[in-house]
């Protein structure tokens, strides 16, 4: 390995973690001002233009304030769970390709944290590693909220990770029967979507996985523990669930992580069905080589927005609705559009069985 | 990735693996002992990975840390075994007969690896096979479903039957005591 080829490595880490921390500050503003619309209020409007510095100043009054250690703890477990919470965050959205790639003289860069093979696998074990900042919290503050707020975010976790986990199966099938060699590496989904049907309707899975799109959807808002699925913090009932006992920069963490993962989460899915960095360039090539990243930054909004549309307007599950509505509707759902669709690929690329 | 840099990882991760192990056993609190069995799946997860089988350490980490484990921890947390409570011995002697079994297995293994001449081939210098190193899905994938296929349906329903008697048990057990 060359420095080059080393230095290039770096580059795309350090990027893909800057535009991460960017969006994410960015997207706690947005949440913000976004619900206040939709509850007629103003929402942040003080720190700087529209309020937009509001997330850095939270920021640092987080950082500068006192973390408060209660006297029940187990410290070990209470210190570790903050940064259990933090780092597959990050890790999940280092596997997603954020923008064509491009070539400075002869290497080229892929705007991806990393092109693992197994890809989308990789992706299914860092948010099921998640669930462990959560239980673990819950369980080391030695206090009965964040306990009931631990044991509900295992059961979630588990019940939904399964309906995800279905959902990408139909697309990893249907990405390879489009003849990808690499169906689980995120960059060769993003490539099996390119081009158009009849130069009008985008080659996106959305069309033909419609279903599984929406089982997907559905499974990432509960997996990242937003609403309607916020059992896990659900503050009427558990005052604020496995965070309870934590304060100052411990806090933050966790709330970092939450809305690291719930871009990532939109990301991962905007590229499973919507194409991901794939659009129409044109213009100069500054241009040009800005535009996939540009169409992947919207329609990775349309799904972080709808996120925040859905916590504005739902009410929260009670919790057998919650594991009905996993077990007994999504699993099967997505089991039943798996065979639909792996019926229809095999159809399409062997004949019927009696021919 | 030179042969230096493999062994070094190898060590690292052989040394976190055992004392995840020792953790499992030695804790005095559940918990814990489900953090030292986590450690040591990653660490193995590691292992595998520097052998180049990138599928099996996904579906290892997926599996026993992701599902596993977790509902171990539900189970803990669920009954809350929290500190140690019940710990005398419903077998006499059970104590003494696994470590001497355990003592017997080290002696093999260890004896094994010191006296049979093994060589230590890094995954870095073996010669590439380009089909483990950029598809060990399809690798593990195209003898499972063609050669393998009957005696992989076969534990498929084993797991099906095991699941299924394990639901049939919890009912019975309920009704008889009602």
């Amino acid at each position: 390995m060359t420095w080059e080829e080393i230095a290039i490595v770096v580059l795309r880490v350090v990027m893909t973690f800057v535009l991460l921390l960017l969006v994410t500050v960015i997207n706690v503003w947005a949440e913000r001002k976004i619900v206040a619309d939709m509850q007629s209020r103003i929402g942040p409007n003080r720190a700087g233009p529209w309020g937009i510095l509001q997330t850095v100043a939270d920021g640092l009054k987080l950082f500068f304030k006192e973390s408060v250690t209660p006297r029940k703890v187990e410290l070990g477990m209470y210190l570790l769970a903050p940064f259990l919470a933090v780092i597959p965050a990050f890790l999940i959205f280092m596997m997603v390709p954020w923008g064509a790639p491009f070539t400075i003289g002869e290497y080229e860069v892929a705007l991806q944290g990393a092109d693992l093979h197994i890809g989308l696998l990789f992706i299914l074990a860092m948010s099921s590693m998640a669930v462990y900042a959560v239980v673990l919290a819950g369980w080391s503050s030695g206090s009965k909220y964040p306990l009931i707020g631990g044991v509900r975010a295992t059961a979630q976790a588990i019940s939904y990770e399964a309906a995800m986990g279905l959902a990408m199966v139909a697309v990893v099938l249907w990405t390879a029967s489009l003849g990808s060699e690499n169906a689980l590496s995120l960059a060769s989904i993003v490539e099996a979507q390119q081009g158009t049907w009849g130069g009008i309707i985008p080659r996106w899975n959305i069309f033909p996985q419609v279903a599984a799109f929406v089982v997907f959807l559905i499974a990432i808002v509960a997996e990242t523990n937003r609403a309607p699925f916020d059992l896990v913090e659900a503050e009427q009932e558990i005052v604020g669930g496995f965070h309870t006992e934590y304060s100052g920069m411990r806090f933050a963490m966790f709330f970092l992580a939450e809305y690291v993962n719930i871009f990532s989460m939109s990301a991962i899915a905007a590229t499973l069905f919507l194409g991901g960095w794939n659009g129409p360039t044109f213009g100069p090539p500054i241009v040009a080589a800005v535009l996939p990243t540009i169409w992947f930054l919207i329609k990775t909004y349309v799904i972080v927005f709808l996120f925040f549309w859905i916590r504005a307007t739902l009410p929260r599950l009670r919790y057998d609705q919650l594991m009905s509505l996993g077990w007994k509707r999504l699993i099967p759902a997505a089991l039943v559009w798996l065979i639909v669709s792996t019926v229809a690929i095999g159809f399409r690329q062997f004949g019927a069985p009696w021919s | 990735m030179t042969p230096m840099v493999e062994a070094l990882i190898f060590i690292l991760m052989a040394i976190a693996a055992i004392a995840g192990a020792v953790t499992v056993v030695m804790a005095r609190n559940p918990v814990y002992s489900a953090m030292g069995l986590l450690g040591t799946l990653f660490s193995v997860a590691v292992l595998y990975v520097l052998q180049l089988a990138h599928m099996v350490a996904a579906v290892q980490v997926i599996v026993y840390a992701g599902a596993v484990l977790t509902l171990f921890l539900f189970v803990i947390m669920l009954i809350g075994v929290d500190k140690s409570e019940d710990r005398d011995e419903k077998l006499p002697g059970q104590r003494l007969v696994i470590a001497v079994l355990a003592g017997a297995v080290v002696l093999i293994a260890g004896g094994l690896t010191f006296f049979a001449d093994f060589d230590w081939v890094p995954a870095a210098s073996a010669p590439i096979n380009p089909d483990l190193t950029n598809g060990t899905v399809q690798a593990v994938a195209e003898p499972l479903f063609t050669d393998w296929v009957l005696a992989f349906e076969a534990t498929a329903l084993l797991l099906t039957i095991a699941a299924a008697g394990a639901i049939a048990l919890a009912h019975y057990r309920r009704r008889s005591q009602e």
